[in-house]
């Protein structure tokens, strides 16, 4: 079932991509979010899929038996999950905060450390 | 020998301390340290002349091969002898010239570095060894340049010394390395012999260009002439000792030590010829056009460096005795009336010509030292600038274009002897004139060195056989790379050098006659014209220009403009090797028996779909939720319990916090992008997607190294008594990271705690937001 997951990890990163051109802070943090879960099954796919078959060593075994699922990119992927979830959460209060502050979610609009070009090159002649 | 190099250095580090502790007598304590460094290096003049080469080496950087090493033969001789030597005096002059200034310490400090630096660049053997010191020097030569950096004008002229020297200085460190290539050594000694081999391998040209670069930017030859002028900006002592003297004699040390290496091939003579003439001609001609004192004399260094490299570049035996004459005869007349020119500053607060006249009477030690300079600058016997003068013409004579290389030589020499009686007479004669002060006498410090120096111009003419046996002789030796007999003389009877010195002093007294329309006419005529000073100006500008307008272009401040930047790249890094490769192996099968994968499949992309198109901000978060679990269900049918719980949570999470933070923000949400600007985006997008999906088909297509899964797979319980792979691979093998992602949970939660905290420009706020 490798290539039917294939297109949907590419779907999943076009529509990230397409969300985080948009230039709205929101719709960013909602790129982001398709975005981690497209890299993880991204990730998944790369490791080869296995039907129904946990990595789990089973009672009375010493090692587990052929056919299992391959335990590595889960176990990456499990650390990748939790670390996108710090990262989503980091990047909506910071959205929020960037609203509070600066009263936008436009990336466009939000120029306190870098100026328009025109402003920046008129700045940089007076130095 | 490291000592001898160290000593500077360690005397620098002091000279401030010794300042405070000694006051007036400071210069005089430490100017004893290069007397005695002078002592030393005299006591190797007799074996140097002997034909002993005295070497020293010390791994530096042994991983490298490069070894501090120096080697004394007698063209380094000859440079340490007038460094240490006019360096003592300077020391001593600057302590006079400078006395009671706040920095004096700091400035001796600076010039005993530097001196420390020169003597370092003149002894080394090893080509690196070669290249710190000849930056240090450019280093030290920015410092004293500098050295009034409260005025503008001096920071500039710093600035563009260490430009011009140090980008030169970059280049002659790609022409030695080269070398070095080549040759198969870092030693100069050693690279030196392999002569034949450097000038036949076919990226000589490639050396001499950069090497020649290097030495052409230090001794400030066209069209790099325009920094050593601007360098006036010094103080007169810096002025003596580092652009007159010695730094800027670092070019042609490099020259003569190359010689054997690189030159006598046509490139070398043609170019060194045609640079150092010109130079000669142009250097003259702006020495007689300035009236200030100084920038005379700089013209008229910048006219001698000239000299020395067309010299060098003939090549022939006579051509390099007439260079290292010339060479010694030129420190010492030069470094003299600089020191004079200072002492005429000082003593009458100008340094303008057109403004001082009849002084004798009130220097009349100055005037000495100044008169016998000029004499031997003008090249009239008996003193040693004469001698000079008269090998200058054999040399030319020697060499290849004879008749345009010794009319040049000719012409110059007779600019340079009207300009000599002009610097060194003028002041002194004729009327007393009004000057700012009342002219006086300096101490002693400041007419000692200059009256000094001019005496040894005196004394080597007088003694020439002497001068020949033990400074000459072994310097052309060491340029020529073998012995050559040499054979100075104060009289050589009615032959053809003779004529051509008494044809420059007729042409020199009829341009002194006609010296003040002369100058007037030089200074309207050429006041105007472009010269290379404004091309480094416009250079600087057009520099700036170009780095304002690049980052105006390439970082605008639009994150829409970077992200859009980084996905072009992206997808090209994505397609291009999919182009090159082809898919490989790829398999397409996409059984459709399966429906739950499917309906799965469907649920995944229909959810991201919602989220980029919805209008709704409710639908949007229920989307995600949707996306979440969508994902959660994958991992359940293929054999991921840990990843489904884990992702469960999560998700859910995820869209609680969402939903909160989001109705906190009240703004749309919707896509403000025009339909242009949707379609531009999504074809990018597009584009990145499906060679993602095509990338990851041709890696499954390739077959999986399993190794490190079997290993834990095997390991898991008979090592670790874990059942559950993952988790072991989590908690056990893989501890250390999962220890990293709770540090960066930990450290995520704190900045979100932060941020929610309560601000100052909360209050200020026009609108309430919660």
């Amino acid at each position: 079932m490798e290539p039917l997951i294939a297109i949907v990890v590419g779907a999943l990163f076009a529509i990230s991509v397409f969300l985080l051109l948009s230039g709205s802070l929101i719709r960013l943090v909602m790129g982001l979010f398709v975005l981690s879960n497209a890299t993880h099954l991204l990730i998944f796919v790369a490791g080869r899929l296995t039907r129904e078959n946990p990595p789990l060593i089973a009672e009375g075994m010493k090692v587990a038996e052929a056919g299992i699922a391959n335990p590595l990119p889960q176990a990456l992927i499990l650390t990748a999950i939790v670390i996108s979830f710090s990262l989503f959460a980091f990047v909506l209060v910071l959205t929020y905060r960037a609203h509070r502050s600066l009263h936008t979610v436009d990336t466009e609009a939000m120029r306190v450390a870098e100026p328009a070009p025109r402003a920046a090159r008129l700045r940089g002649r007076d130095v | 020998m490291l000592a001898a190099v160290l000593t500077p250095f360690v005397l620098a580090l002091a000279a401030p301390a010794v300042r405070r502790w000694a006051g007036p007598a400071a210069g005089w304590l430490l100017a004893a340290g290069p007397a005695a460094l002078t002592l030393y290096f005299a006591t190797l003049l007799g074996p140097v002349a002997a034909g002993e080469a005295l070497s020293f080496s010390t791994p530096w950087v042994p991983g490298s091969g490069v070894m501090l090493s120096f080697y004394i033969d007698g063209l380094s001789l000859l440079f340490a002898l007038l460094i240490c030597g006019i360096g003592s005096f300077i020391v001593a002059y600057a302590a006079a010239y400078l006395h009671g200034h706040a920095d004096l310490g700091r400035f001796l400090l600076f010039i005993l570095l530097f001196m420390g630096s020169m003597l370092g660049l003149v002894l080394a053997d090893n080509v690196i060894t070669l290249f710190v010191f000849w930056e240090l020097t450019s280093i030290t030569s920015f410092l004293l340049i500098g050295f009034n950096h409260r005025e503008a004008r001096s920071r500039r002229a710093a600035v563009q010394a260490l430009v011009v020297t140090g980008g030169g200085g970059l280049a002659l460190l790609a022409g030695l390395l080269l070398m070095a290539q080549v040759g198969g050594s870092l030693e100069l000694s050693v690279l030196l012999t392999q002569g034949e081999l450097l000038r036949a391998h076919p990226a000589y040209a490639a050396m001499l260009t950069l090497v020649l670069l290097g030495a052409f930017t230090k001794s400030a030859q066209l069209p790099f002439h325009f920094w050593l002028p601007n360098a006036m900006e010094a103080p007169t002592p810096v002025s003596a000792y580092l652009h007159s003297a010695t730094m800027v004699k670092a070019g042609v040390y490099l020259l003569a030590r190359m010689n054997p290496g690189l030159g006598g091939t046509e490139a070398w003579q043609t170019t060194l010829v045609i640079f150092g003439g010109l130079t000669f001609l142009v250097g003259a001609v702006l020495a007689l056009r300035n009236t200030d004192l100084k920038l005379m004399l700089a013209q008229t260094t910048v006219a001698s460096l000239g000299l020395l490299v067309l010299l060098i570049g003939v090549g022939t035996e006579l051509a390099l005795q007439g260079a290292m004459a010339y060479l010694l005869a030129h420190a010492l007349f030069k470094g003299a009336l600089f020191m004079v020119a200072g002492s005429i500053d000082h003593g009458s607060g100008t340094r303008e010509l057109t403004a001082l006249g009849g002084l004798r009477r009130a220097m009349p030690l100055t005037f000495a030292a100044g008169a016998l300079a000029a004499v031997s600058m003008a090249g009239l016997p008996p003193l040693f600038g004469f001698i000079a003068k008269e090998f200058v013409y054999k040399g030319t004579l020697d060499g290849p274009a004879a008749l345009a290389v010794t009319a040049c030589a000719v012409i110059g020499n007779a600019l340079m002897f009207a300009v000599a009686c002009l610097v060194g007479f003028k002041p002194f004669l004729g009327a007393r004139t009004a000057t700012p002060h009342a002219p006086h006498e300096g101490g002693p410090g400041l007419w000692l060195g200059p009256l000094v120096l001019a005496t040894l111009g005196l004394l080597t003419g007088l003694l020439f056989n002497a001068t020949e046996r033990l400074l000459i002789a072994p310097a052309v030796a060491a340029v020529a790379g073998a012995p050559v007999p040499v054979d100075l003389y104060l009289w050589g009877g009615f032959k053809a050098p003779l004529w051509l010195s008494l044809a420059t002093v007729a042409l020199g007294a009829l341009l002194l006659w006609r010296a003040r329309p002369l100058q007037a006419a030089l200074a309207r005529r050429l006041g105007r014209l472009w010269g290379p000073d404004q091309g480094y100006d416009q250079f600087l500008d057009g520099l700036m220009g170009f780095a304002r307008a690049v980052s105006a272009r390439v970082q605008t401040g639009s994150l829409r403009r970077y992200l859009l930047l980084g996905f072009a790249v992206l997808a090209l890094a994505l397609v291009s090797p999919l182009l090159r490769h082809g898919l490989g192996a790829a398999s397409f099968a996409m059984p459709m028996g399966d429906l739950y994968v499917w309906g799965v499949a469907l649920l995944t992309v229909a959810g991201g779909l919602a989220i980029a198109f919805t209008q709704s901000r409710l639908v949007a978060i229920l989307a995600m939720g949707v996306l979440g679990l969508a994902v959660a269900f994958v991992f359940l049918m293929f054999g991921a319990p840990d990843l489904v719980f884990t992702q469960l949570m999560v998700e859910t999470l995820s869209v609680v916090i969402l939903a909160l933070i989001i109705a906190r923000v009240p703004v749309s949400e919707n896509d403000t992008r025009g339909w242009g600007r949707a379609v531009g985006d999504a074809t990018l997008a597009i584009v990145i997607g499906a060679s993602i999906t095509l990338i990851l088909l041709a890696v499954t297509g390739v077959p999986l190294d399993m190794s490190l899964s079997e290993y834990f797979a095997a390991k898991s319980y008979t090592e670790a008594y874990g059942r559950n792979i993952v988790n072991v691979i989590l908690v056990d093998f893989r501890a250390l990271d999962t220890f990293g992602e709770i540090a960066v949970v930990l450290i995520a939660a704190v900045a979100v705690l932060g941020l929610l905290g309560p601000r100052a420009e909360d209050k200020a706020a026009p609108e309430s937001s919660s």
